[in-house]
């Protein structure tokens, strides 16, 4: 891992990874979308508004798992120090907050016809909303420290770790408490999802992944060209004025 | 080289301990919150400890087959919900949402009245974790799940 601690190395892969993931994703995620609107059969409940789950449950897992990924980095950047993971770990908050929140309004479309409310303050829906404001809190903070230099990724790095207990609260919050929001349809290789909703929403989970994973990756890019930028002003500017 | 190791194993330490303590915090505070942070009664918990008659509260249950009546007024519901270990019955006057109907869950918010009845001023419906094609919908439920099991 420490391979990568070199930036060059690391910019070398992320410049070949980066147009790939995307592609890829872009193609998955719109295939996905065309098989939920117009191929997805409909619930036999919910009717046609099951088919916002295509976007939905991605966003949820991905929102869960950017904050994962954080706690992750956090953890390298505490532990090993390693260079990158103060970077990578700003990099995935912004598009995790995207997702979170990408989550949070597809789940409100749907709870309308299907539950008959916008919103509630039930187990699930909270956590997930708190979720949405750690993301907003981590950004702010990780954009605060930046500027302080040197040491800057060491307070985010803990916060990221403390947030992390909020991801299990998201996923059991529907089996410790009575909520409105249903239990988990699809765990330990267990589902209740017929395959034709299932599939779909595999491919959907894919195809967002790889967008999520070529943001990140470009988001990298952009923090150490910049860092680079800075430094290099910098040096110029004490040149000057040792001229 | 050795003093950095050192310093690495000891932050890895430190690190995993604060996990640790946090974890269990996380636990500690989700149990304690265990019939606090749910978003309603069952009918078992509403019957063993009914709320004051003034008391805004929810109940949450499967709404019984057969059980679903309307008044003469034609607005007027009258329903039961169970939960396989008491049954309370519920009255709404309102527009139910679409998914509302028997058999399939349901969250009412509203008061106990005096006579044990539960007056609701709104349904939610809450439907269930599984998904089913319209076209499966006539299947039996050992078929429906045999479908379900192949996508396992």
């Amino acid at each position: 891992m420490h391979g990568y601690a070199n930036p060059a190395r690391f910019l070398r892969l992320a410049r070949i990874l980066t147009g790939p993931f995307l592609i890829a994703g872009i193609a998955l995620s719109l295939a996905a979308a065309a098989w939920g609107l117009f191929g997805a059969p409909a619930e036999r409940l919910q009717g046609d508004s099951v088919r916002i789950l295509f976007i939905h449950v991605p966003a949820a897992w991905l929102g869960m798992g950017g904050w994962t990924a954080i706690a992750l980095a956090s953890m390298a950047e505490l532990v090993w120090r390693h260079p990158l993971a103060g970077i990578a770990a700003r990099a995935i908050a912004l598009p995790g907050a995207v997702f979170a929140l990408l989550c949070l309004v597809t789940g409100s479309l749907w709870g309308r016809p299907a539950w008959g409310t916008w919103w509630v303050w039930d187990g699930r829906l909270t956590s997930m909303l708190v979720l949405f404001f750690l993301y907003c809190a981590y950004i702010a903070l990780a954009d605060a420290a930046n500027r302080d230099g040197e040491n800057g990724s060491r307070l985010p790095a803990i916060f990221g770790l403390v947030g992390a207990v909020n991801i299990p609260i998201i996923h059991y919050s529907v089996l410790w408490w009575n909520s409105l929001h249903q239990p988990p349809s699809i765990s330990m290789g267990k589902s209740e999802m017929a395959p034709a909703f299932l599939y779909g929403l595999l491919a959907a989970t894919i195809g967002f992944s790889l967008i999520f994973g070529a943001v990140v990756l470009m988001r990298m890019r952009a923090i150490l060209a910049n860092a680079q930028a800075e430094a290099r002003l910098r040096r110029r500017a004490m040149e000057a004025v040792d001229v | 080289m050795s003093g950095a190791i050192k310093a690495k194993h000891q932050r890895l330490v430190l690190v995993l301990i604060a996990l640790a303590a946090l974890i269990g915090a996380g636990l500690l505070a989700a149990w304690s919150l265990r019939s606090q942070a749910s978003f309603f009664y069952l009918p078992a918990e509403m019957a063993a400890k009914p709320p004051e008659p003034d008391r805004a509260v929810r109940l949450g249950g499967m709404v019984e087959a057969g059980s679903l009546k309307t008044d003469p007024d034609g607005v007027t519901i009258r329903f039961v919900v169970g939960d396989g270990k008491a049954r309370i019955p519920v009255m709404f006057k309102g527009i139910v949402p679409d998914l509302f109907k028997e058999n399939s869950g349901v969250v009412a918010e509203g008061k106990r009245a005096a006579d044990g009845t539960f007056v609701a001023d709104n349904l939610l419906a809450k439907h269930d974790e599984k998904y089913v094609p319209r076209e499966m919908k006539e299947m039996t439920e050992a078929q429906a799940r045999q479908t379900v099991e192949v996508t396992k």
